[in-house]
């Protein structure tokens, strides 16, 4: 992160920004993509085609058809069904992981920033260490040991966010610090506290959208593995990682059953992170200047 | 330069020592007795006292550390509680699969991303640069398991080329070992290259923009040359940090792909190793996995002497 | 017949504001052995003109007119053909010289890339002829240190290696774009006379781009001053210096401040700024700057008077300007 241009939240307020931003490639189809997840997720609160419990034996692993528009599982179930109320549980895993990361790691952060000394050298060695080792594995140990299931999954997934929010917010955070107006707030006698919440915040903001669409989907795609590995979402709860695993098994038989699930987990994934690039692109100064 | 390696494995070896402690000390705070979780709840108390002891549980902490290091050096690792068997040779049998593996997908990881990355700064905003940058986009996407299934639908379900899962072990030559690694491999990788291609083009095309390139263009020298020559080298160095901190990735991704492919590797015996709760496993595993990220980073920091000679010189 | 033709160049490029032209017609030539200075504010299309001579444009540019070097046509060449040219028969310095080398080639790698690009010699050859090359342009203990890289040079050595590199396959051109500009005025002086020395010793032609008048006077025979894309006034770099016809080339005069001049003497300065190139006039590029501007220099474009016999100006209002002044010395 360079020292001299952090992206800035003051581009959201210029006019014209939402015209921008319909027409960056990135931005507008990551932003099609990522509505259809959430517009998925909340349509499945109050229809879906089928339930996504009832099972049909007679019916099972069926292709798709005008009944069942993406086919049936080994039970019967309609995949259809099934996509969207496992969209629910992306969201929330997402919502839930990236908010815990959010919120502590950004304090600390922002901490690390204004006190610096020993507490930036804490939290820097902490995120240091966990930048070496593997998300998943640290995930798979947690759910493990505590339990599988989408709650402990969540937690495992969000502890791990917070050094990623809580080094970024630091680096960004101290960028602004270093600014004139900052040094000029100090020199009127406001506090620490003060200045973070006025100043340092609302410019790093950018930064941490950005971040926050990222995490976001890094969250889908673990949860979606531990899901896979029995560790995540549990049954009879849709979810699109173990729908793949129950599918692989069956791979001979109805092949489709291992596309569908996955595409959802992909086009997810994809969404968020089309719109994180076309959002870094659009509030980077720099980048907008040389365009 | 000697110096230079000198101070770079005394920092090595303070990691691993540093990290040994981590890995102990996050294993030491699991709730409950370890005893009991590998008994599991209805097992007798006598029984569970028994294993405690067996497992040196009712030592302090720091005996059981020292008495872990100690095995550690020797190669002593102690009983596996599911397998009854050494760790130690769990572990090397699992490492003859989990290895290759890891470096066959790194190869592939470097060579994709390499030839992307650098194809679309060539052909920078023009249809190559953007058709090759949404393809790595939708690589980064997918999820590695997810590819797995299909490369396993497509390859051994409809063309019959790969087995569906399975490693009949070395056995059989090398050739057959490296073809049952293949999917694997390939699975691991498309995730890896689409963020290194990614990373590749920006470096490019940052290095583009200096001075030195124009210089050699005035001298005559192609664009294709340029960029091959003088370019690429330059460019490695964020390139080279970010596959360093890949293959830590790549090597937690064996735990899902071997899943996957049902194949004995090392990520697999991790997996096993922690729903069985077979805490001793789970530790030396750790620990093994964390020494070799750390000694993948410390190859990284000698690459970067090697590669740019300002590093050796200004660091020492 | 001249090693070097320009005739009507014209040079459009993509800015971030649209298309602009940043070559407006300028016409030079330039004989084998001869020197040529281009003189001009930054942004003026100095050295946009050079680019153009080595083809090294960005590829959104628009070139019309005509380059013939030695005979050949140079604009529209294929690039196989330009790659050809370029290190070869002509050669390039560059202003900054701390960034001009790759850190991460030595210095026999680079200085020895065109010899083996363009002479096709093995490495050994190569290597002998860089250490005669560098021992030429004055590298102390050369030999010792071929297989050094760049940071290990101060910055006029890096600027005596370039010269090398350009030097390397005996060019019959070479372009040095503000060499000494990124130096210290000690080492200036020293790298000046280098090029001198060099260009005169291998009858090379120069075409010597600086903003510094001083350089100019010393080093070249003719000179081309540059405003806004067009060649204001050209001619030999004495009768220039003399006579000073166009009102853009007084004002470079009068701004250069002067050692033993009275203390609290203001610098003089050519009021206003220079225009971006999507906003330059149709008429003359100076017009609204200049002090005696009247409402055809916004739209014409001034064609070229010859003061006798080889003095070019473009401006219409030649005849007021010398007798205004004239009256007020």
């Amino acid at each position: 992160m360079s020292a001299t241009t952090v992206p800035s939240a003051v581009a959201l307020k210029v006019p014209g920004f939402w015209r921008r931003a319909l027409h960056h490639r990135s931005f507008a189809i990551g932003g099609v993509l990522s509505l259809l997840l959430l517009i998925a997720a909340v349509l499945s609160l109050v229809w879906t085609p089928w339930s996504p419990y009832a099972m049909d034996m007679a019916n099972k692993m069926q292709g798709p058809s005008a009944t069942h528009w993406l086919g049936t599982d080994a039970f019967g179930r309609d995949v259809a069904s099934l996509l969207l109320v496992g969209a629910r549980a992306s969201i929330l895993v997402g919502v839930i992981a990236v908010g815990i990361g959010l919120v502590v790691g950004t304090a600390l952060g922002l901490l690390a920033a204004a006190r610096r000394g020993w507490i930036e050298e804490a939290v820097m060695r902490l995120s240091d260490f966990t930048l070496a080792f593997p998300a998943i594995l640290s995930a798979i140990m947690m759910t493990a040991v505590f339990g599988a299931g989408i709650v402990n999954a969540i937690i495992a997934i969000g502890i791990y966010n917070i050094p990623t929010f809580a080094r970024i917010t630091r680096a960004s955070a101290n960028a602004i610090w270093s600014r004139e107006y900052v040094a000029a707030a100090r020199a009127c006698g406001k506090g620490s506290f003060a200045i973070t919440m006025q100043h340092v915040l609302p410019n790093i903001s950018a930064v941490l959208i950005v971040q926050i669409t990222i995490r976001f989907a890094i969250a889908i795609l673990a949860e979606a593995a531990l899901s896979y590995l029995g560790l995540g979402t549990q049954p009879p709860q849709p979810s699109w990682g173990r729908m793949l695993s129950e599918a692989q098994t069956l791979m001979f038989q109805q092949p489709l059953l291992a596309v569908f699930p996955g595409m959802a987990i992909a086009l997810a994934v994809l969404g968020l992170n089309l719109m994180g690039d076309g959002l870094r692109d659009l509030l980077d100064p720099r980048l907008a200047r040389a365009r | 330069m000697s110096l230079f390696l000198f101070k770079r494995i005394a920092t090595l070896i303070g990691t691993l020592i540093g990290a040994s402690v981590i890995v102990f000390l996050v294993l030491e705070i699991l709730p409950g007795n370890a005893a009991q979780m590998l008994m599991g709840p209805d097992a007798s108390p006598d029984a569970v006292a028994a294993l405690a002891t067996k497992l040196g549980l009712d030592q302090p902490a720091w005996t059981r550390y020292w008495h872990w290091i100690g095995g550690l050096l020797t190669g002593n690792l102690g009983d596996s509680y599911a397998y009854s068997s050494p760790v130690i040779d769990l572990i090397l049998e699992r490492l003859a699969l989990t290895v290759p593996l890891a470096v066959m997908a790194m190869a592939l990881t470097v060579v994709i991303a390499l030839l992307v990355g650098v194809t679309a700064a060539a052909r920078h905003n023009k249809l190559g640069d953007v058709g090759l940058m949404g393809m790595a986009q939708v690589g980064i996407a997918i999820p590695n398991f997810w590819f797995a299934i299909l490369l396993i639908l497509v390859f051994s379900v409809q063309l019959q080329w790969f087995s569906a899962g399975g490693f009949e072990g070395w056995g059989e030559g090398i050739f057959a070992g490296l073809k049952s690694l293949l999917l694997p491999a390939l699975s691991l990788a498309v995730v890896q290259a689409a963020i290194l291609a990614r990373i590749t083009r920006s470096a490019v095309l940052e290095v583009m923009r200096e001075d030195f390139v124009r210089t050699a263009r005035a001298k005559g020298v192609s664009q294709r040359m340029v960029l091959w020559t003088h370019v690429l080298r330059n460019a490695m160095i964020p390139v080279i940090t970010v596959m360093g901190m890949q293959f830590s990735e790549l090597l937690a991704g064996t735990i899902v792909v071997e899943n996957v492919f049902y194949l004995p590797g090392l990520g697999r015996l991790i997996f096993q190793a922690i729903s069985n709760r077979d805490l001793i496993v789970v530790r030396n595993c750790v620990m093994l996995l964390a020494a070799m990220v750390v000694i993948v980073n410390f190859v990284v920091d000698v690459l970067y002497a090697v590669i740019d000679p300002r590093i050796k010189a200004s660091d020492v | 017949m001249a090693l070097l033709e320009v005739n009507d160049l014209h040079i459009g490029l993509q800015t971030q504001r649209g298309p602009a032209e940043a070559v407006r017609g300028i016409s030079f030539s330039l004989e084998r052995g001869e020197t040529l200075g281009i003189v001009g504010e930054s942004g003026c299309g100095k050295s946009i003109t050079v680019m153009s001579l080595m083809g090294l444009l960005p590829a959104t540019a628009k070139v019309t007119g005509s380059i013939r070097f030695d005979g050949t046509e140079l604009v529209g060449r294929d690039e196989k053909d330009m790659c050809q040219i370029r290190g070869n028969r002509i050669g390039m310095i560059f202003q900054e010289p701390m960034t001009a080398l790759n850190p991460v080639h030595t210095i026999v790698r680079q200085v020895g890339e065109p010899l083996r690009l363009h002479r096709g010699l093995s490495k050994a050859e190569a290597r002998k002829e860089v250490l005669a090359l560098l021992d030429r342009v004055g590298i102390p203990d050369a030999a010792s240190r071929l297989d050094a890289y760049p940071h290990q040079f101060s910055g006029g050595q890096r600027q005596r290696i370039g010269i090398a590199m350009a030097l390397a396959c005996g060019p019959d051109l070479l372009i040095a774009d503000e060499p000494t500009t990124a130096l210290d005025v000690t080492i200036q002086k020293q790298i000046l006379e280098l090029i001198q020395g060099l260009v005169a010793e291998r009858g090379m032609a120069l075409i010597l781009i600086s903003h510094d008048l001083g350089v100019i006077s010393q080093t070249v025979s003719k000179m081309l001053v540059m405003y806004g894309g067009s060649v204001v006034e050209s001619g030999p770099t004495d009768a220039v210096f003399a006579k000073r016809a166009h009102p853009y080339t007084q004002g470079l005069f009068a701004a250069r401040p002067a050692i033993g001049a009275p203390r609290g003497l203001r610098l003089a300065t050519i009021r206003g700024s220079v225009p971006e190139l999507v906003d330059l006039p149709p008429g003359c590029p100076f017009a609204g700057r200049c002090a005696y501007t009247v409402d055809a220099c916004h739209t014409t474009r001034p064609s070229a008077t010859v003061l006798p016999p080889d003095h070019a100006v473009r401006c219409m209002r030649l005849e007021e300007i010398a007798a205004a002044q004239a009256v007020a010395p």
